[in-house]
């Protein structure tokens, strides 16, 4: 029905024939129904999280609660709130998100410049060493090794440096880097600029958006990381909120695993769970808040490095 | 990726020093940060072969030779969890490379612009959360009160508790996976689906195909080029199934289907303290990762003349 329509605004996409035979309507139909169940089946899991966080634990324990919340009411999130951690560990993830992030996006961009010169002599080996590591790692145990006898645990620096630069962002900027004109950078030589001057003032003012994209890279991945500090930091007053949500869900299965059959161990499990569904909440909620601006960035993101690789 | 001018083809060392000096500064910190936490740990495997102390040497005290590996070699633990890393490996392979493929070809089908759309942002959602809220997610839709049981209860059944059977460990890591990332996975499909050529669908149906055989003999041969990089890549982290999702996911009543090599050996090595060991296993787990991912380009070389590099 909208088809032709949307044909005549974006001709180039489908020119597949003039008239849709029945078979065709008859999938466009099904494609509709699967896509649905698509949508339903991703955001299932949400709303019932979302209705779980507001009911009462007994409705929960009763097996009653599915998308709407039974026995409403918002004593979890007063007691997940007042809890001092919870706030000292999301403190915390925005503290090492900060940190990592900036060191990540200077070096990639240092990095990423100086392998989209390619004039450059050892180019190819600068190249080589980064792509490398995509293929080969070290490993769990020697790098636990490293950061350990470095003395990195229980400072910011054992999550920010281990993974300081992401090989795939640092090739999307380095394509970036190489569609600039060149005519640009030589018209800054001319005027005097060295190559400082030139990163600064000429090239980073034209990869504003570039830029942006590499700090939402990498900030969202380093706001969901888990197990650097999981693994590096002792202190309850160190962990981020992902390891905060961690544990609270490691302590309900170890109740159950301790407990052994079901019946004696359910209680300690159940009423863990509101308290667990208003922290998955209240953990998803800034990234949710984020989301509908920044997808776009990484949707571009992902197409530059595609292109590259 | 031949080199643009005749004079960057051999610019002698020290005239590339005395010019690009500055841009050489910029790769300094970059360059120590791949020596120090990607290069380092390589070497740092060494102590595969080394008696390793805590507080020690992090290439360890003196050698020991293949100890290690005939250590792992004869312990039947390990042959179990490397058929559990084989197992999880093809079945994650089987579900999360195709699927994408297909959601990509439905969402290309349908003609509303607002709808597509709408289904794209919400299948990407779940790429942006944190692995441990999605294991918090699924641990509290398959608990005893959970979505899934009171289906089950809903068709007669009784309650199962399924993250504490190993039988089900499989289905569920899987399901969770392809929820996770397959919206995320279309981008580059539907990306290389834009650029398949559309007269080629006009010279297709003057041949007298429908759409479903335009699908098969001009559509996928379309993103073929896209099909098999992903699937090189993919076949790259065959090794190294989702660690840190089982290690949420799991715990010992599921071990006989759920732990793998990279928990093993994290188990083995940061819980018990025998780095050396784990060592020896990460070591020959790396080493079939690169091994893999070598052939798997080779071939595609070779057959459909796509590759990495």
């Amino acid at each position: 029905m909208v088809s032709t329509q949307t044909r005549t605004r974006a001709p180039a996409t489908r020119p597949r024939g003039p008239r849709p035979t029945r078979g065709y309507r008859l999938f466009q139909v099904v494609n509709a129904v699967v896509l649905t169940g698509v949508v339903v089946v991703t955001l299932y899991p949400f709303l019932t999280i979302v209705a779980r966080s507001l009911s009462d634990n007994a409705y929960i324990v009763a097996g009653e609660v599915n998308l709407v919340p039974r026995g409403f009411n918002l004593t979890a999130y007063r007691v997940v709130t007042s809890d001092p951690t919870f706030w000292i560990s999301y403190r915390n993830t925005v503290f090492y998100t900060v940190v990592a992030t900036l060191i990540s996006v200077v070096l990639t961009t240092c990095y990423a410049y100086v392998l989209s010169k390619r004039h450059l002599r050892g180019r190819t080996a600068l190249v080589g060493i980064a792509v490398f590591t995509m293929f080969f790692t070290g490993g769990l145990i020697p790098n636990y090794v490293l950061v350990t006898s470095l003395g990195l645990k229980n400072t910011v620096w054992a999550i920010a440096l281990p993974n300081a630069i992401n090989v795939f962002n640092l090739l999307v900027m380095k394509a970036f880097f190489e569609s600039l004109p060149v005519e640009l950078e030589e018209a800054a030589a001319v005027d005097g600029l060295n190559t400082y001057g030139t990163l600064l003032r000429i090239v980073l003012p034209l990869s504003k958006a570039m830029v942006a994209t590499m700090v939402l890279f990498y900030a969202v991945s380093f706001w969901n990381s888990w197990f650097a500090a999981f693994l590096y930091l002792d202190r309850q007053d160190l962990l981020p909120v992902t390891v905060y949500l961690r544990n609270l869900i490691a302590g309900a299965t170890d109740a159950t695993q301790t407990g052994g059959g079901l019946g004696s161990a359910g209680d300690v499990v159940q009423s863990a769970a509101t308290i667990q569904s208003v922290t998955i909440v209240l953990t998803i909620l800034p990234i949710l808040a984020v989301y509908p601006f920044i997808q776009r960035y990484f949707v571009s993101g992902i197409m530059l490095g595609a292109v590259k690789g | 990726m031949a080199a643009p001018t005749p004079r960057s083809r051999r610019t002698p060392w020290r005239r590339a020093l005395r010019r690009d000096w500055q841009l050489y500064s910029l790769a300094v910190l970059p360059l120590l940060f791949f020596l120090t936490f990607r290069y380092l740990p390589m070497l740092g495997n060494v102590i595969a072969f080394r008696r390793f102390q805590p507080g020690g040497s992090i290439f360890g005290e003196y050698w020991t030779g293949l100890r290690y590996f005939r250590l792992f070699f004869t312990d039947p633990t390990f042959w179990s969890v490397f058929t559990n890393t084989l197992v999880l490996g093809a079945l994650t392979l089987l579900f999360c490379f195709p699927l994408p493929i297909v959601l990509a070809l439905l969402l290309n089908e349908v003609r509303n612009r607002a709808l597509k759309r709408f289904v794209q942002s919400v299948s990407y959602l779940p790429h942006f959360l944190s692995i441990v809220i999605v294991a918090a997610m699924v641990l509290q839709l398959l608990s005893v009160d959970g979505t899934v049981n009171q289906l089950v209860r809903a068709v007669g059944g009784e309650p199962v508790p399924f993250m504490q059977q190993a039988g089900w460990f499989r289905t569920i890591y899987v399901s969770s996976e392809v929820w996770q990332t397959v919206g995320w996975g279309t981008i580059l499909y539907l990306a290389a689906l834009t650029t398949v050529d559309g007269d080629l669908y006009e010279a297709a149906r003057i041949d007298g195909a429908n759409r479903w055989r335009q699908t098969w003999h001009v559509t996928l041969p379309g993103i073929r080029p896209t099909m098999v990089t992903l699937l090189i890549l993919n076949i790259g982290t065959f090794m190294a199934v989702g660690f840190e999702k089982i290690l949420l996911l799991y715990n010992p009543l599921t071990y006989p289907t759920a732990d793998v090599i990279s928990t093993y050996l994290y188990r083995v090595g940061i819980v018990s303290g025998n780095l050396s060991y784990a060592a020896a296993i990460g070591l020959f787990e790396s080493v079939i990762g690169l091994t893999l991912v070598l052939s798997a380009n080779a071939i595609s070389r070779r057959t459909v003349g796509t590759s990495l590099w």
